[in-house]
């Protein structure tokens, strides 16, 4: 049984449907990052699952438990980062820590807690005199105090400098680790292709993609070159069958599988040509771009059955670029 | 209990660390309570101004602690995302209503001590007193102005709420029989006055510690207050 299961979700805000009939699971031991654009469902999903909001149809199961009616017994298992706030502006670090350890029956012990995330320097600083990094830190920690079995941490590396992400990066690899269900609410695609076991996308309230890094990055390779002198992506394609598309003043990206042949006929195609190349990148296509793929296959989709095709209109003249 | 008392311990310190709510409960009745009983300026109708101003500005005690602090906390609590916070904690709505109503309690009973003691000290002598009314007519009272506290603090943004709060704060303390008696305002004014919280609480008070006589509206106004705000304030009160 996974830690999290969400079967068929549907929340509404009066007449707007934020999440559609969503479907996924998070596993004990592995890290599940939600992501997805503003307004994508990501956020009420997990407040649902956190107990804190009604679903309007559809089924959710939190370590074996309904949030809604079992929501204190689950809170006692439990870890919530919120995006930002949730704690007294005049409170104290070590105060902070220590009161929601006492909220929990297997509380954490607070001062090892500070010193894990970092804060051990800061335990006497109020919430409004730390940055938005000892912020994040802080939010961490009272999302640990409850030993948790699961935790929902939403961006939870926001505004965190370079040192500060890898230290909470390692915090949730310790916590996933350890047993820990964490499922972790993200923008940053970056953030979730390091620290993610599993990925969900959300696109206008939708489940739109759901599976490993791998899984998700599955046919689709790319080959990315870059020439100093303008390559004729037409005699390529015609000659080829490579199409290339222009995305930068000297560089071309192939949306294809990194074989050997196919990077043997490029590169013969190339030199034939007497092309000095200045990069040549082949692999699987990054996280980002993954995203952008199966958002903008929605967003194409949605604009066609709505009549608006004004929305497609970024997706069109990238098809004609790579005819160019 | 445990965590009861961890969070009564936090509301408790959020108060004491908030110099702008230690000067509302206590410095504001404090400083009315001087001035006003050592100049004489105010038709208070009684020999001693002490006499008419010591219920005058418990009442006030009241309606600061348990309307604008308690409102004021909440409304930021809820901007700060605090409530939304220990809403996923196994602290529950229960308790933390509880510790938030024992923090209103301990502020109380700190002011009174504070008040009547400065109050004695001016020469307050509260013969004939109605102790068991006093302390009923607090209880209806705290209950009351915490349901409208609460009620502003559910619907509103923390910085209108602010405003809404400092803002009743200052009409109910002129026109609330505090420090101006109610008859001393003009007839449709009075009449207004009387269905507030504030002159009910104020009117109780004075009568029950010797001072004036109670109106018949009193007791069912801020029974009827204590009622209605608190019910009002759960139906509408949004955590986030």
């Amino acid at each position: 049984m996974a830690a999290v299961e969400v079967e068929d979700l549907t929340v509404r805000y009066g007449s707007l449907t934020a999440v559609d009939s969503a479907s996924f699971a998070a596993e004990a031991g592995l890290v599940t990052a939600v992501l997805g654009p503003n307004g994508a469902g990501k956020t009420s999903t997990i407040e649902v699952c956190e107990g804190y909001r009604s679903a309007a149809s559809g089924s959710v199961r939190v370590l074996g438990m309904d949030p809604r009616t079992d929501q204190r017994r689950l809170s006692e298992r439990m870890g919530v980062m919120l995006q930002d706030g949730g704690v007294y502006p005049s409170a104290r670090v070590l105060d902070t820590v220590r009161h929601f350890c006492t909220l929990h029956a297997r509380g954490a012990d607070p001062r090892q807690l500070v010193a894990q995330v970092g804060l051990e320097q800061r335990t006497g600083a109020t919430w409004r005199r730390l940055s938005g990094g000892e912020r994040q830190r802080l939010s961490l920690a009272l999302a640990l105090a409850a030993r948790p079995d699961v935790a929902f941490l939403d961006e939870p590396t926001s505004g965190v400098d370079i040192n500060g992400r890898d230290a909470i990066r390692g915090i949730i690899r310790a916590l996933a680790d350890r047993g820990c269900a964490v499922v972790l609410a993200t923008h940053e695609l970056d953030e979730a292709e390091r620290v993610a076991d599993r990925i969900v996308v959300f696109d206008n309230g939708q489940v739109i993609a759901n599976g490993t890094l791998d899984e998700l990055r599955r046919g689709s390779g790319e080959i990315r070159f870059r020439s100093q002198a303008p390559v004729d992506v037409r005699a390529l394609a015609s000659e080829t069958g490579l199409i290339a598309a222009r995305v930068g003043a000297d560089e071309y990206v192939i949306d294809a599988p990194p074989l050997p042949r196919v990077m043997a006929t490029l590169t013969g195609w190339l030199a034939e040509r007497g092309h000095d190349l200045t990069d040549l990148r082949a692999g699987a296509q990054r996280l980002e771009d993954v995203f952008r793929r199966l958002t903008a296959d929605r967003a194409d989709a949605r604009a066609v059955a709505e009549g608006t095709p004004q929305l497609a209109e970024p997706r069109r003249r990238r098809r004609r670029r790579k005819s160019q | 209990m445990r965590r009861l008392v961890a969070q009564i311990r936090v509301e408790l310190l959020m108060v004491l660390r908030n110099g702008e709510q230690l000067l509302l409960t206590l410095g504001i009745p404090v400083l009315l309570l001087v001035f006003f009983s050592l100049i004489d300026v105010l038709p208070t109708g009684t020999a001693e101004p002490i006499d008419f101003l010591a219920p005058g500005v418990l009442s006030l005690a009241v309606m600061s602690t348990a309307m604008v602090s308690l409102g004021i906390g909440t409304g930021f609590e809820r901007s700060y995302k605090v409530l939304k916070r220990l809403g996923t904690t196994p602290l529950g709505r229960g308790r933390l209503v509880a510790a938030k109503a024992a923090s209103v309690v301990v502020v109380e009973a700190l002011q009174f001590a504070v008040i009547a003691g400065t109050a004695l000290a001016l020469g307050w002598s509260p013969v004939g007193a109605v102790w068991a009314a006093g302390v009923g007519a607090v209880v209806l009272g705290t209950v009351a102005f915490a349901g409208v506290g609460l009620l502003l603090a559910g619907r509103l943004r923390g910085e209108i709420n602010l405003a809404a709060q400092n803002a009743l704060y200052l009409v109910l303390l002129l026109f609330g029989g505090m420090v101006v008696p109610i008859d001393e305002l003009p007839s449709a004014l009075q009449t207004a006055a009387r269905t507030l919280p504030a002159a009910s609480l104020s009117d109780i008070l004075h009568w029950s510690l010797g001072t004036g006589s109670l109106h018949a509206a009193s007791w069912p106004v801020l029974t009827a207050w204590a009622l209605v705000a608190p019910t009002t304030a759960a139906r509408l009160f949004r955590w986030e």
